[in-house]
């Protein structure tokens, strides 16, 4: 390996990965990939989308079997063919989506699958000590018999792990962990991470928050089209240094901000309240970025969904350009030129299994159509005049949007609202889930937007996002303003933390 | 505009792979129809006008001396008293005698009626050379001759026969048309509900509901010398009434947000429920003879019979709904993503009250389609139609999950169960075994599908 490895440990590693290539049809996963893991370390699994690191997790957890390469445990050859050998070997893996059933307990969870039974009846004491003792050993407490589904996200999670720990694994493999999670429980599960290392159990850490992996990790391996292309000591690391191995090439600026001339207030809310969000007033100006912050659950995607009429409002008032409107659905939202980008796009934005240029159409086929019947060769037209336009990379208007790239697929979505003349444009989490060239993109097209008039809400928990794209920053806390920073220039991530927390 | 050029030829290529993956089934039904053409080949025998033509060139295809002699010893026509034979009979007649057969006499009737023609015809002293009949019926006329002593030297022929597949005689793929004209037809609403990732189960009772009110309204406007717009009407309410309890399916499933599946299973108990108590439990069977016109009527030209007409009509005003239209787009977008379509500015709730709305209309007009071909109307109709319908559409291609599927490859469906169903009849197959070989039909028709779309896991991590 020609990256700097600073280790000086002495010790066999827990798990080696050597040379470990994967082919799927038509493409290459993973072409030379190797990784080693010693017991108590906490490594960081870093890249882009698609360069391959959830392929190689699944080579190691039985998911994909490898088309070459070896692995060894503890420096014994170790063969996995299915999860389950995974799990029996010890490595224990807490997927992004949760593998709970919600309708049973937090204790059935926990030994769903190795129940024991007592005169053919499920042994409960069994299962209620194997709980508590792993709750004991995460130090924390949840109610064995609460059902999984009325648990917080966080606790989800915890239970997760306990599972895992119940399992006495060796090896914890965690695929975006805190994706979900607010800055305090994302404390809390460091702290339980860290705790878990001390004794002796080896975590492998997949995020896309760069800081985060900076923070938790002792060492960093960067993935990069396929190739683990190096690994690094976390604390001689800086995020410029890993924003640059993960895309190859020196990183001029992350945040290329072009400041628009600022006109006359476009979008004026004024006491919206609804849901959990109380008498939020606030107001956007054309050519303004007005970037919302605040913790996960403040509200921020609320604010952005009753102002959209996604969820119907108990209160207040929405202004265009000084004219009051009457917003009841995200049609009268969009016919008065609002609209949203949803955080998950999977979910709220994109319509996957039809076409790129279906999906594009959706909001905007009422106008190219008459007597219901829609011009078919207009909307081609205007396909292609918006994938040239935004660069799209779409391999021709049939391809479905669930096999668009994340920037892509974003990308397609303002490209949607482009179309239908929006001058209010809410991004919700605008670079969540895209590579680090897909973000640049959109920042570019940030710019474009408001240097046309338009005037832009950014919602991100990405707090240098935030203040490297806005022109000022409202910060949210449980459903209510907090706090306003006019002085971007001068605001940092402590100011706004304050004013969040 | 390079985008434009290399994704004009992308789209050449993505688009006939599409056809195939849309419509493979296609496929399917014709090997289907390939099979049981070889499995039903058999001696066929013409009948009509063609029987005629096939035996007036045999009879002149005979030498000069016999057909000389022929033609000068009278020729007599036997043929049995209907639509066909009289065809037969006239045409033969008419064949012949401008063939230079100097007398050419055609008698028809029952064997009865013809014995005592023939013995009116030997009493008159007439005797022929030739008897011409049609097959089936030649051995009750070779009977007749042969006990009467006028004919006994008679020669009787008949048209020659040929070998050919019973399958695919015109009348019998006619048939399965024909048959499948309603399960079709209510498959069209349910290809579109399918899509919204909906379900109807009412759609069996729906044929019930209809029918009974057409034929109790009919009954009450005249009965069996009802006009034809008194048919109008009457079959209108039968299928308006059913749109109805499609709207209000849509109704409860859009306000109060109650699974398709449930809402639709209640109502399918309401509507069969309503069919007994209008029916009082008895079929009504006070209908006009004219009023089995759209059932069993033939459009005279081509011979293709109406209610198959009306299927396909409706089969294309279809597609073009959901290729060509908004509110067709609407559907597959709020089956694919009820969410996203909602935040893209539908009116997700319009677009699945109408859906029901279309299906329960469907289902009505069924129903009056199965009224007129037994010109009657009873509450036991339509009885589990509903899981043939949802088989057509499954078999055709549509993913139950939603948000993708085809018009036409639900008529491909509705197709593959037809033609299943009657080559095992013409096979002779057993009508429980008939259950089984259908049941894994629609399991294997899944499994494709599933195989198709395993092909687009693979991703990159």
């Amino acid at each position: 390996m020609t990256a700097p490895h600073s280790s000086d440990r002495t010790l066999t590693p827990l798990l080696e990965m050597q040379g470990i290539r994967k082919t799927f049809p038509g493409v290459q996963a993973v072409s030379s990939a190797s990784f080693d893991l010693y017991p108590g370390e906490i490594h960081a699994l870093v890249g882009e989308n698609g360069a391959g690191k959830t392929t190689l997790i699944k080579v190691l957890t039985g998911v994909h079997r490898a088309d070459a390469g070896a692995m060894a445990l503890s420096g014994q050859p170790l063969e996995i063919d299915t999860p389950l050998q995974a799990q029996r070997a010890g490595i224990a893996t807490i997927y992004q989506e949760f593998t709970l059933v919600p309708h049973l307990s937090v204790r059935a969870n926990l030994c769903l699958g190795r129940e024991r039974t007592r005169r053919g009846f499920m042994d409960t004491a069994f299962e209620r000590d194997k709980t508590r003792s792993a709750f004991e050993r995460l130090g924390v407490s949840i109610d064995p018999e609460a059902l999984v589904a009325d648990l917080h996200v966080a606790q989800q999670q915890l239970v997760e792990i306990a599972r895992a720990i119940a399992t006495d694994a060796r090896v914890l493999v965690m695929d975006e962990p805190t994706a979900a999670l607010t800055p305090r429980e994302v404390e809390g599960l460091f702290r339980i991470l860290r705790e878990l290392a001390s004794r002796g159990i080896g975590v492998i850490f997949i995020s896309h928050r760069l800081d985060e992996v900076l923070s938790i990790a002792d060492r960093v391996t960067v993935m990069r089209d396929g190739v683990t292309i190096g690994t690094w000591d976390a604390k001689t690391l800086s995020r410029k240094d890993l924003i640059e191995h993960m895309v190859g090439r020196p990183l001029e600026q992350e945040f290329p901000k072009v400041p628009a001339p600022i006109g006359e207030t476009c979008l004026e809310v004024r006491g919206l309240s609804g849901g959990r969000i109380r008498n939020v007033s606030f107001s956007v100006r054309h050519g303004e970025v007005l970037g919302l912050a605040g913790l996960m659950g403040a509200g921020r995607t609320e604010v952005a969904r009753l102002i959209f009429g996604a969820d119907p409002k108990e209160s207040g008032e929405i202004l265009l350009d000084g004219r009051p409107l009457r917003i009841e659905s995200p049609r009268d939202a969009i016919r008065h030129g609002i609209c949203l980008l949803p955080e998950d796009r999977k979910l709220h934005g994109l319509v996957l299994k039809a076409s790129a240029r279906d999906n594009f159409a959706l909001p905007n086929l009422r106008s190219w159509s008459r007597a219901g019947f829609i011009d078919q060769s207009h909307e081609s037209s205007r396909f292609f005049h918006h994938v040239e336009h935004l660069n799209i990379r779409v391999s021709g208007p049939e391809q479905p949007a669930g096999n668009l790239s994340g920037g892509n697929q974003q990308k397609l979505l303002v490209a949607r609202w482009l179309e239908s003349n929006s001058r209010v444009i809410i991004f919700d989490e605008p670079t969540r889930g895209i590579d680090v060239g897909a973000k640049f993109e959109m920042y570019l097209l940030i710019n474009d937007l408001v240097s046309s008039g338009k005037a832009i809400i950014v919602i991100s928990s990405e707090l240098p996002e935030i203040l490297g794209m806005s022109d000022r920053i409202l910060v949210m806390r449980k459903g209510a303003v907090s706090g306003e920073i006019t002085d971007i220039g001068s605001a940092t991530q402590e100011a706004i933390m304050a004013l969040a927390a | 505009m390079s985008t434009h050029r290399q994704s004009g030829r992308t789209k050449g290529t993505t688009r006939s792979s599409r056809f195939v993956s849309n419509y493979g089934m296609l496929g399917v039904l014709l090997l289907l129809c390939l099979l049981f053409a070889v499995l039903t080949v058999d001696e066929q025998h013409p009948t009509g006008e063609r029987a005629a033509k096939t035996l007036a060139r045999a009879l002149k295809e005979s030498s000069d001396a016999t057909a000389a002699a022929l033609q000068a010893g009278g020729v007599l026509i036997i043929s049995r008293e209907s639509d066909e034979a009289r065809l037969f009979s006239r045409s033969l007649e008419d064949a012949l005698s401008h063939g230079g057969y100097s007398r050419v006499t055609a008698i028809s009737g029952d064997p009865a009626a013809i014995r005592s023609a023939m013995e009116r015809l030997a009493g008159a002293g007439e005797s022929f050379r030739l008897i011409a009949t049609t097959e089936p019926f030649a051995p009750v006329v070779r009977a007749i001759a042969s006990q009467i002593d006028a004919f006994e030297g008679s020669r009787i022929v008949t048209p020659p026969s040929y070998r050919w597949p019973t399958f695919l005689l015109p009348n019998n793929i006619r048939n399965v048309a024909n048959q499948i004209s309603v399960i079709a037809i209510i498959a069209i609403g349910m290809t579109m509900v399918i899509i919204t990732a909906g379900i109807d189960l009412s759609s069996g009772s729906l044929i019930a509901l209809s029918a009974v009110v057409a034929a109790w309204l009919i009954g009450h406007m005249g009965g069996e010398s009802a006009s034809a717009l008194m048919m109008c009407l009457g079959s209108l309410g039968g299928i308006l009434l059913c749109g109805a309890v499609g709207a209000f399916s849509g109704f409860v499933i859009t306000e109060f947000r109650i699974p398709p599946f449930i809402a639709t299973l209640a109502m399918m108990q309401v509507a069969a429920g309503l069919a007994y108590i209008i029916s009082h439990g008895v079929p009504i069977y006070q209908l006009p003879e004219g009023y089995v016109a759209l059932g069993r009527g033939v459009e005279p030209l081509f011979g293709i019979p109406y209610a198959v007409m009306l299927m396909v009509v409706l089969y294309i005003a279809a597609h073009i709904v959901m290729s060509r239209t908004t509110f067709g787009r609407y559907v597959y977008a709020v089956g694919g993503n009820m969410e996203a379509s909602r935040l893209a500015g539908i009116r997700v709730r319009l677009v699945l009250f109408i859906v029901y709305t279309l299906c329960g209309l469907l289902a009505g007009l069924g129903g009056v389609l199965m009224a007129s071909q037994l010109r009657s109307g009873a509450p036991t109709y339509g009885l589990t139609y509903e899981l043939y319908v949802i088989a057509a559409v499954v078999v055709g291609g549509t993913s139950l999950s939603g948000g993708e599927g085809r018009i036409f490859g639900t008529l491909i469906g509705a197709f593959i169960i037809a033609v299943i169903q009657n080559g095992m009849n013409l096979t002779n197959v057993e009508s429980y075994t008939q259950k089984v070989v259908l049941g894994l039909v629609i399991l294997g028709a899944v499994l494709l599908d599933r195989l198709k779309h395993q092909r687009f896991r693979f991703r990159r991590g």
